[in-house]
């Protein structure tokens, strides 16, 4: 029998009381560990998705909505720009790599994104299965992807206009599947890659057959369609009805569109292994197709070129250039204001916590003094009372913070098992985030202090006076 | 072997317990005793009236209280004069105290209030010497139930096997049996003076219970000093 077990012994004389206060620290505790989790978490997850990105270039709008239309994938796209611009900023000194995106369709909810090889090359993803592709329509799913959807190499499947499922769908013009990715866990586990002319296909494809029913095929290109949002528009409006019939056939208004147009253009040899869009823009402007890409991901050559290269786009062009590390800090500290909020309102909920502590403790002190006498009788020093005391706060306030940090892990862990689909968000409970152990730390103190007091008067007991009281 | 007999020798000339010119009062003189000394294996009743200060006598033998003047020897230590940390030392080794109200510890049994007194007193832990009390006091069987289940009587008993359980040279009763009927009053002073003669310690009963007076060997009055 040691002091140790002595304080336990007595928190469990009252376990409704003790288990009350552990329970309000706990929610505290969790609260705000949840929070820190979050937080972390989140500009985790930020970070990672947006390394190796020092710019995005696109149409002007909002710079936010470009960043998280390039580079987390969680917004529509402000506009198209001309694929010349890719040539242009992608020979400046400052930039080291430009890789074009274009964006517009999706899959099962998950996004269709044209580019090059090297786009993988930003999250270092290697391939699990397959191959990259080699021609239009030949697309490379991420994990993600893979998981929810079930696609394996070798499926094909027919991509929806826009970035919900329920939009139109490109059923007479599929993609196969000719490789898979390795999880990265980054956004790349929940998108399927394709070159660009793939997307540069598909939608070319769809304005000729349109504008072919209208009579204005010389006449379309780039006139009434600036981004793929507004091609949705124009298709939803045009009654058109695709028919899944087989993968080379696309009817408008019950005519069909003979696809051996677009075998035609899969077979050309200037299609095959054109990393680089420049070196495909002779040929797909002789083939008139719309030339134009959703943003631009810039690594640059030099840190100096955050400095000017942004500056110089701004002036000009009609473009814009944002970059993902300043937007992220400014979208951190818009959700970090609500963040401190609820991390307030924990804090207020601790606070609580303690003052209930030292209320039981206080309590349980004056209702226990002739046994702090009787201990003192039997050779306790004052220094061993005061321990006692101490002990049973810090005990209840170890117990609340381990409970509270099992509720804040164990919900996270939900949360991630919930959200387990990840549309480019793995959350997991399993992990710590730094300022959790300043947590720990502060509520240690807070636990100490609480039981400071109580200590303190049992170390001051008067013996005899105890003893003699009614 | 001389060396040890000798030492032998001086414990048993050695009191447990010599009061010499004790005088301690609040705002006047509450107890003044001249001489008062207590040998091993002797019982003695002190005895007085409510308000005579005997629990005050009871707490100043055993360090609670310091007196205003005199001297108070424990096994021939000087306790007036020791450091609280020490007195608190001196009083969980060599002193065992039955509580008029039993404080027993409730949080725990009744045989680890038996080994929290082991514990305080600094001695080792002798958890079979704990067992064998409870089996004495005829309380075996109650080892590990909380004070709280169990009767006045078994509490008392209980008390007094705590009291004894780091076995003490000075076993000191407040008014032991005030709350008990006669048939467990006097089963706890005859276990009082078995647990501490059959220990060579001394006992000393604080008390104005007539019942006890007759059972132990000397008694002292507090109000006259004889």
């Amino acid at each position: 029998m040691n002091l140790l077990r002595l304080s336990f012994a007595n928190l469990t004389v009252s376990p409704l009381s003790s288990a009350v206060n552990i329970l309000l620290l706990a929610l505290g505790t969790a609260s705000i560990a949840a929070l820190l989790l979050a937080n972390t978490h989140l500009a985790s997850v930020l970070q990672r998705n947006a390394a190796g990105i020092d710019l995005v270039i696109g149409a002007t709008g909002s710079p936010l909505q470009l960043v998280l239309a390039g580079v987390y994938h969680a917004d529509v796209p402000p506009g198209n720009i001309d694929s010349k611009e890719l040539t242009r900023w992608a020979a400046h000194p400052m930039v080291a790599s430009a890789i074009p995106l274009s964006l517009g369709d999706s899959y099962d909810g998950y996004r269709i994104v044209g580019t090059v090889e090297e786009f993988s090359d930003l999250y270092g993803a290697t391939l699990q299965a397959g191959r990259f592709w080699h021609r239009p329509f030949e697309a490379v799913i991420g994990s993600n992807v893979a998981q929810s959807t079930g696609l394996e190499t070798g499926d094909t499947f027919s991509g929806n206009h826009g970035l919900v499922a329920s939009g139109d769908t490109h059923d007479g013009t599929p993609y196969r599947v000719v490789g898979q990715f390795l999880a990265t866990d980054s956004v790349l586990d929940s998108l399927i890659v394709t070159s660009t002319r793939s997307v540069w296909l598909m939608h070319n494809t769809q304005h000729q057959a349109e504008h072919r029913e209208d009579g204005k095929l010389t006449d379309h290109q780039g006139e009434d369609c600036v981004n793929f949002q507004d091609c949705d528009q124009v298709t939803e409006g045009g009654e058109e009805s695709h028919q899944p019939e087989n993968n080379e056939a696309h009817a408008h208004h019950g005519e069909a569109i003979d696809h051996d147009e677009l075998n035609l253009h899969f077979n050309d040899p200037a299609f095959e292994d054109h990393p680089q869009i420049g070196d495909q823009s002779a040929a797909d402007e002789a083939d008139g197709v719309n030339e134009e890409v959703t943003l631009l991901l810039i690594t640059l050559s030099s840190p100096l070129g955050m400095l000017s290269l942004p500056r110089e786009v701004n002036a000009e062009s009609s473009l814009q250039a944002a970059s993902p590390a300043y937007e992220l800090t400014r979208l951190l500290q818009i959700v970090g204001v609500g963040l401190n909020w609820l991390k307030t309102f924990a804090a207020v909920l601790v606070v609580s916590a303690a003052l209930s502590i030292f209320a039981a403790l206080y309590a349980s002190l004056r209702a226990r003094r002739h046994d702090l006498a009787v201990l003192r009788c039997l050779g306790a020093s004052r220094s061993e009372l005061f321990s006692l005391l101490f002990l049973e706060g810090f005990l209840l306030t170890v117990a609340g913070i381990v409970t509270g940090l099992c509720f804040a892990h164990g919900g996270m862990s939900l949360i991630g098992y919930w959200v387990s689909d990840g549309r480019g968000l793995t959350i997991t409970g399993w992990a710590w985030a730094p300022e959790e152990f300043l947590l720990i730390l502060g509520l240690l103190a807070t636990g100490a202090l609480t039981a400071l007091l109580p200590a303190w008067q049992a170390y001051r007991t008067d013996v005899s006076r105890t003893l003699t009281a009614p | 072997m001389a060396v040890t007999i000798s030492q032998n020798k001086q414990q048993r000339d050695t009191p447990v317990l010599e009061i010499r010119n004790l005088t301690f009062g609040y705002d006047q003189a509450l107890l003044n005793i001249d001489s008062f000394t207590l040998a091993q294996q002797e019982s003695i009743a002190v005895l007085g009236p409510s308000g005579c200060g005997k629990t005050t006598f009871m707490h100043l033998l055993t360090g609670l209280l310091r007196p205003d003047a005199g001297s108070i020897q424990i096994n021939g230590t000087e306790i007036t004069t020791l450091s609280e940390a020490k007195i608190d030392q001196l009083r969980g080794q060599q002193i065992g105290i039955v509580f008029q109200r039993m404080h027993l510890i409730s949080s725990i049994s009744i045989l680890d209030n038996l080994l929290l007194a082991q514990r305080l007193a600094r001695v080792p832990r002798d958890k079979t010497y704990a067992g064998r009390l409870l089996e004495q006091l005829g309380i075996a069987d109650l080892g590990n139930r909380r004070p709280t289940t169990l009767s006045q009587g078994q509490v008392q008993r209980a008390a007094i096997a705590r009291a004894v359980a780091h076995k003490p040279s000075l076993l000191v009763a407040d008014e032991p049996t005030s709350a008990l009927d006669d048939k467990n009053a006097s089963d706890a002073i005859t276990i009082l003076k078995d647990l501490t003669i059959g220990n060579s310690a001394a006992l000393i009963v604080v008390t104005h219970d007539e019942r006890v007076r007759a059972s132990l060997q000397r008694t002292y009055d507090l109000t006259t000093g004889q």
